[in-house]
């Protein structure tokens, strides 16, 4: 579904995404963590071209990204994508976030994107917020609303770029709830994440960068008993216990 | 030494009283139509200004500062005297058929405050944080789409306090469509002048309907602003 080969790719001189190699195979979930700067948001926007690569394939869907015949937007509509920041449209209220792209992009008749955004605002558990603006939500709530809003495209793969970072405590759960749900459809998810509780219960793959290079690529359950890299070990024992 | 005799009637009631309304209605049918057409126009614009497209860059640039850096006037002028000799002789025909005198002036005052409304609402759109767009082109949007779903209806809201004051600036400024015959009000109140000598009152007049409209106008889009746009922009 999603195939790195040999990706690169810089801001000015800093190396930020360095020979990365990666298959993503159709309902895998895959979780990417590492430090602060390491590169992880910068490769998940590569995946919908947020980002251009500078060097290297990157295919997506069985479609080259680099390739100038590829229609990028089409290509796009088919990833649903989850900002750390939710980046909600504020003027719309809940359901019209969620229908504005089937409705215009994939010319869904009005009635029936209202249909599914319902369908879908239940599903996240919030239909009684549907005409509520963004700033009227909690950041739990605004961020299942724009899950939802990806969602309804009805793409073949969802990223996630620190979904839950942003959020009060007491509501990553709420949200990571709704993810461990879309995982049991079968959909593809590439999740940025410091959630390693998610990571162990949901993922399929672990991935750790650091300096914009892939270190470990593993099982959760390898990831987490055995991390093979010294930098892993350092990142897991100061993210699980953060106090020493 | 206070020998002028105030005669209200002549603009309360009567033939000069209807010539008032009717320049009333042509002022609310210029302003109205240059509003409109400006504010298009305005956001068209703006987006041109924003285009990473070199030459549309280049020409939008130039509109902006051609059209803001020359009197409003001479551009009334050059409409309504210049264009009669560059514009083919149907489109020519066309206008004379319709009112050209009003044509022109809408004409002027629309390109005039479009290049204002330009800049005050690409204002707007730099206030938008960069994550709008990267949300909507992620969606499958394409750039210009984006602009018009997503961006533009946010910054046009963040932009109504300048944009009231373009709005009440193209109401003021279409009294100029006198010079070139259009029967507005301004024009009417000089008529009614020289008809009875009562300049005192029939400018009185005057000025007491373009301060009615103005108010009106930001009354309306205070009242917009309050009742529409501001529950979505953050207010509960
Ligand atoms: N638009 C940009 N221009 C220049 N440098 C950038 C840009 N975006 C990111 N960087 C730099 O690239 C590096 C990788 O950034 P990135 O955001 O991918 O890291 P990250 O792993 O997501 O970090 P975090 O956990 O803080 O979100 C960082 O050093 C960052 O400062
Ligand atoms: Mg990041």
């Amino acid at each position: 579904m999603i195939r790195f080969e040999a990706v690169h790719k810089w801001f000015k001189d800093l190396h930020v995404l360095n020979d990365i190699n990666l298959h993503v195979k159709q309902g895998e979930v895959v979780v990417v963590c590492g430090p602060s700067g390491s590169g992880k948001s910068t490769l998940i926007r590569t995946i919908n071209k947020l980002e251009p690569i500078q060097k290297g394939r990157l295919f997506v869907d069985g479609k080259d990204m680099s390739d100038r015949k590829t229609d990028i937007n089409r290509l796009r509509a088919e990833i649903g994508f989850v900002f750390q920041q939710f980046n909600l449209y504020p003027h719309l209220t809940a359901i019209k976030n969620i229908t504005l792209a089937p409705i215009k992009i994939r010319k869904l008749p009005k009635k029936q994107a209202e249909e599914e955004a319902m369908a879908l605002l239940e599903r996240v558990g919030l239909a009684d917020r549907r005409d509520s603006y963004p700033s009227q939500l909690s950041g739990g709530q605004q961020q299942r609303v724009a899950i939802a809003r990806g969602l309804a495209m009805k793409p073949k793969i969802m990223c996630f770029d620190e979904p839950t970072s942003a959020l009060d405590p007491e509501m990553i759960g709420e949200v990571l709830q709704v993810m461990q749900g879309l995982a049991h459809t079968g959909m593809t998810l590439m999740v940025v994440t410091h959630e390693m509780g998610f990571a162990r219960e949901v993922a399929d793959r672990v991935i750790f960068m650091d300096y914009g290079v892939v270190l470990e690529e593993a099982s959760p359950e390898e990831f987490f008993r055995n991390p093979k890299h010294e930098r892993a070990q350092l990142f897991l024992k100061e993210i699980l216990s953060p106090m020493h | 030494m206070f020998s002028y005799q105030f005669d209200w009637s002549v603009v309360t009631s009567g033939q000069y009283f209807e010539w008032l309304v009717s320049g009333l209605k042509i002022t609310l049918e210029l302003s109205v139509w240059s509003i409109i057409f400006s504010f298009l126009l305005g956001l068209i614009i703006a987006v041109m200004r924003m285009s990473n497209v070199r030459p549309i860059l280049w020409f939008s640039h130039a509109y902006l500062e051609f059209f803001r850096n020359t009197p409003l006037l001479v551009q009334i002028f050059f409409w309504y005297f210049g264009s009669y000799q560059i514009l083919p002789k149907a489109i020519n025909d066309w206008l004379n058929s319709v009112n050209f005198e009003f044509a022109a002036a809408v004409i002027a005052l629309t390109i005039y405050t479009s290049a204002f409304i330009a800049e005050d609402i690409r204002s707007g759109v730099r206030s938008i944080p960069k994550e709008q767009m990267e949300a909507a082109r992620s969606s499958g949007f394409s750039y210009l789409r984006s602009m018009r779903y997503i961006i533009l209806p946010q910054a046009v809201r963040l932009t109504i306090p300048p944009l009231i004051n373009q709005f009440l600036n193209v109401t003021k400024n279409s009294s100029l469509a006198m010079t070139i015959g259009v029967a507005e009000i301004t024009y009417q109140a000089r008529q009614v002048e020289s008809y009875t000598f009562k300049g005192f009152e029939s400018f009185t007049a005057a000025t007491l309907v373009y301060l009615g409209l103005s108010l009106v106008i930001a009354g309306l889009m205070t009242l917009y602003n309050r009742r529409v746009l501001s529950p979505m922009m953050g207010g509960k």
